[in-house]
């Protein structure tokens, strides 16, 4: 009888060992119909694997290979950790299953390493990570990949108030990697009635340190990045560069414009909403690719028309609503699924429970967005036509 | 008859009507008729020159009549006209 070493000997006498540098010239000349299969186990392959390479560990071979590899005439080269375990599974592949062009790599992913070719090491979730997220991983439009996206996601928030809290606390909860909040109030008790990021003992505290407290109480995860002041044209610019989708939940027009242009100019997306009484509004502005803010409000209305939360009241659940529609389409902007609120506006109506949309359309003569990015000024940036008398009547 | 959908800000200006029945074959005449109805409500749509105010949008159903031929846009009874204000409420 044959020790183990014999064994592996003979074997690869019958079949066919590649050097890595020809699978190496292969990996680097682009899909060419050959296929790498990685044969190790799975902590193995998620530590590194060759580039573009399929996994089907050797104790599975007989039963997933043809999952990977149906066509049993294209040419598998097969690899392990030195070259032992992939010459053995060629022979199977061969001798048994019948597939006409097999090869091991010999030296496996040692040599390869050794040689100085490129690895791939791919990201996978912690086992905590897997439960937490379990059913996000469940439903194919997010996924893995979709969890991956969420968890590099940078996120900013306008504004810990009615909006901004639930869409901090659910975004945490999804596990946007980053969120960061410019908010520079404090914690009120008339905020309660709906701004559920923050409770009976911390009012008093300001709102970017309350709502921190309210995501790390839901995901210790999160990177939370917190900008105690007022947004405004000498800081919007270093604030908001960087990040990924921006979420509108500001509670008066000049700074809507600034954002509005400070976005256009960085190419960020913001998912806007605004609130009053019982009424919602929705949107995605995404620059280039749909309206922008101006497009659709190329002046703001005058104060009479345009009264505050503060001024006349909000359902204390509405902000919930239409925050938990802005979580939403930020999730789908990061994921890329489904299809964005773009160039829609979507309007709630709490009394009579109705939601009615309305299109949105590029201005081709929009003062902003029908320019090119980079010629929009710093001193045009929140700038419209009556904005001196807009902001004295708001006092 | 076309409708006209009253925003919560203008319905001070309607006495607390929501929807107006509105008179005329045009986007312009159907607010006209509006302002007939609710005087209160024509200083804050129209304009000293006779124009749309900038801040008003209205919508022939679930388009915009800045796209469409503004206040010579055409109206069926059956259509609804939606005036929108901007909101900054957050």
């Amino acid at each position: 009888m044959a020790t183990g070493a014999e064994l592996i000997r003979q074997i690869k006498e019958r079949i066919e060992e590649v050097d890595p540098r020809e699978v190496n010239d292969l990996v680097e000349g682009g899909p060419n119909g050959t296929l790498i299969v990685d044969v190790r186990e799975q902590h193995e392959f998620e530590e590194a694997h060759l580039p573009g390479a399929k996994h089907v560990p050797r104790g599975h071979l007989e039963s997933r290979i043809e999952t990977a590899a149906p066509d049993k005439s294209k040419r598998v080269i097969l690899y392990c950790q030195s070259g032992n375990r992939s010459a053995l599974a060629a022979h199977t592949l061969q001798e048994l299953l019948g597939y006409e062009d097999v090869a091991s790599m010999n030296g496996g992913i040692t040599l390869w390493k050794d040689r100085g070719y490129d690895v791939e090491v791919p990201r996978s979730l912690t086992a905590e990570q897997r439960s937490r997220y379990s059913r996000h991983l469940l439903i194919p439009e997010i996924g893995l990949e979709g969890q991956m996206k969420l968890l590099d996601a940078k996120v900013l928030l306008l504004g810990a108030g009615g909006l901004g809290s639930p869409i901090a606390l659910y975004l945490a909860a999804a596990g946007v990697g980053t969120l960061g909040i410019v908010d520079d109030d404090e914690v009120d008790l008339s905020n309660l009635q709906r701004q559920v990021a923050h409770s009976e003992e911390r009012v008093g505290m300001p709102k970017v340190d309350s709502a921190e407290i309210a995501i790390k109480g839901i995901n210790g995860d999160v990177n939370v990045v917190k900008y105690q002041k007022r947004l405004d044209a000498s800081n919007i610019m270093e604030i908001i560069e960087g990040y990924d989708v921006i979420v509108d939940g500001v509670d008066n027009f000049p700074t809507r414009y600034l954002l509005n242009d400070a976005t256009v100019r960085l190419r960020i997306p913001v998912v806007s909403a605004s609130i009053l009484g019982f009424d919602g509004q929705l949107s995605v502005f995404h620059p280039y690719e749909g309206p922008c803010y101006r497009c659709l409000y190329p002046t703001p209305p005058p104060a009479e028309l345009a009264p505050s939360c503060g001024a006349n009241g909000v359902l204390g659940v509405l902000p919930g609503v239409m925050g938990l529609l802005q979580a939403v389409e930020v999730i789908k902007l990061v994921t890329g699924a489904g299809e964005p609120l773009t160039g829609r506006l979507l309007l709630y109506e709490a009394l009579g429970a109705t939601f009615t949309e309305l299109k949105v359309r590029r201005d081709p003569d929009c003062p902003i967005c029908s320019r090119d990015p980079e010629s929009i000024s710093d001193e045009e940036m929140g700038v419209f036509p009556d904005y001196e008398a807009f902001c004295a009547a708001a006092g | 008859m076309p409708t006209a959908k009253i925003p919560p800000v203008l319905r001070a200006s309607t006495g607390g009507e929501k929807e107006v029945d509105v008179d005329g074959e045009t986007v312009g005449d159907a607010l006209r008729s509006l302002a007939s109805q609710h005087p209160d409500t024509e200083r804050q749509l129209f304009g000293e020159n006779g124009e749309l105010n900038r801040y008003v949008n209205v919508y022939k159903n679930d388009e915009d009549v800045r796209v469409l031929e503004g206040l010579d846009t055409p109206l069926a009874g059956t259509d609804t006209l939606m005036i929108l204000p901007a909101m900054a409420g957050g």
